[in-house]
């Protein structure tokens, strides 16, 4: 067990690369209860959180879900977050752990201008997600679900105790999160453990994650990074008026100096969240994630460089404590599930 | 191998590490201790032969998913071989860390350091 964020976490139960195979060919269960949740409710939830977070909350549909980022006044990230629309004027978002108090510290603020109730709900609810492609078959027939669809989010009874149940995750895999009164979380835990589903940790968490080049704030976001030099442009939709848009829309019409961009080590080593990125000489960027690929079986990372070295097969080096790797910037995901 | 295991013909240094001595050469490697604190290793890159390792100091990596250790040298010599066999199999550091998972072999520059190491029993009570 590790300290995480104020909480205890397991890095691994059997082993990374187990846990991650069984993900990527099975199925595998998080404790991701660390997750933070902030309930808002209200006739002014959907200005509210225009104004709050970057993408266009008028496109989810009630039932529906959306990644979305919270910026600082000058377009840095405080966290990355998920909206789920539960009803007509209620929301449900999930925050991570070590961003959930300056979250709430940002929703509080704002509030204040809405008609709007925004309040923590982290203690209300334990999560736990399972991915792969057997999980969401698992779920079904063990806790006797019919499940939403991917990026579908819906209320069920699960242990006779109301849950939320999303077609979301954070592996690449299909698969739900469910979020449950945490008295029964343990009890739902081992149920689905005994029905097959391989316990995972953090470790395993990591590496599913970078495999797919989804983002992890405190690596690849950060309050000194901004949307479009990571690659969200996608999730900014500067019309709703968040804050930060105006900065958005310079950073998004003129580019960036720095662009995230994963990579391939192409012989041995494993880089590591700090390591330079080098072109000949020249230091053209940094490791914001890196890591041993269970999949391919090699070093995997993403990096932010120089923006004009970003294109796909473009060569570069990676200085692993003193000692220069060779990689490939790759296109994104690192790992593609073979057809 | 699951179960803690700390053979009696080995010395064995403070930082996990393990020396065979056998004449003026040794073989070196980590401990059970360290490749279970360690996890699953994926990635191990010896020295270069001919190179020198000094007592006490690191002289090669390993390697798991999560993070990457140190090797320290419980003595000093120069290096006569290295286990090239772990380059593509570096997970028997983990399965037999005491024989296929052997990292490299020394020339002894100074056999007396060897007595400063611990016996099995030593190290067993010093992990407890």
């Amino acid at each position: 067990m590790v300290p995480f964020a104020g909480w205890e976490m397991p890095v691994q139960y059997d082993g990374i690369k187990e846990e991650h195979i069984a993900v990527r060919t099975h199925a595998g269960i998080f404790d991701v209860s660390h997750m933070g949740q902030i309930e808002v409710e209200g006739p002014g939830s959907l200005a509210f959180l225009q104004r709050l977070v970057t993408n266009d909350i008028a496109k989810i549909e009630i039932g529906g879900a959306q990644y979305s980022l919270l910026l600082n006044d000058d377009a840095g990230v405080i966290d990355d977050l998920f909206v789920y629309r539960l009803g007509h004027d209620r929301y449900l978002v999930i925050t991570n752990a070590g961003n959930h108090a300056a979250d709430l510290v940002r929703f509080g603020q704002i509030a204040r201008d809405f008609d709007v109730y925004a309040r923590d709900a982290s203690l209300n609810y334990a999560m736990l997600a399972i991915q792969g492609p057997n999980a969401r078959r698992i779920v079904e027939n063990t806790l006797h679900l019919d499940l939403p669809p991917r990026m579908r989010v819906g209320a069920r009874q699960v242990g006779r105790r109301p849950a939320i149940i999303c077609g979301t995750g954070y592996t690449g895999e299909d698969g739900v999160e469910i979020l449950i009164d945490p008295g029964i979380a343990p009890a739902i835990w081992t149920e689905l453990v005994d029905a097959g589903v391989v316990p995972c940790g953090l470790g395993a968490r990591d590496t599913l994650r970078l495999e797919v080049c989804f983002h992890l704030h405190g690596n690849d976001l950060t309050e000194e990074t901004d949307p479009i030099s990571a690659g969200l442009g996608w999730a900014c939709v500067e019309s709703t008026g968040f804050f930060g848009a105006e900065k958005v829309a310079v950073l998004r019409a003129n580019g960036t100096d720095e662009k995230l961009a994963p990579f391939l080590i192409e012989g041995a080593g494993i880089p590591r969240q700090g390591n330079p990125v080098m072109l000949g000489d020249e230091v053209v960027g940094e490791v914001s994630s890196g890591t041993f690929s269970p999949s391919l079986e090699k070093g995997i990372g993403m990096a932010y460089l120089r923006a004009d070295l970003v294109e796909p097969g473009t060569e570069i080096e990676i200085d692993v404590r003193g000692k220069r790797r060779a990689a490939r910037v790759s296109s994104k995901p690192l790992y593609k599930k073979e057809i | 191998m699951s179960e803690a295991s700390y053979p009696e013909d080995l010395k064995y240094h403070p930082e996990h590490d393990w020396a065979r001595i056998e004449g003026g050469e040794a073989t070196l490697g980590i401990t059970w201790y360290a490749q279970d604190s360690l996890g699953e290793v994926v990635f191990f890159e010896g020295p270069e032969i001919g190179s020198e390792v000094t007592k006490d100091q690191p002289y090669a990596e390993v390697e798991s998913v999560k993070a990457v250790s140190d090797v320290v040298a419980p003595v000093s010599g120069e290096v006569i071989a290295v286990n090239e066999t772990l380059a593509d199999a570096p997970e028997a550091i983990n399965a037999d860390p005491y024989e296929t998972g052997w990292l490299v072999k020394v020339r002894l520059s100074d056999p007396l350091e060897a007595d400063s190491l611990m016996d099995a029993a030593a190290y067993a009570a010093s992990l407890e």
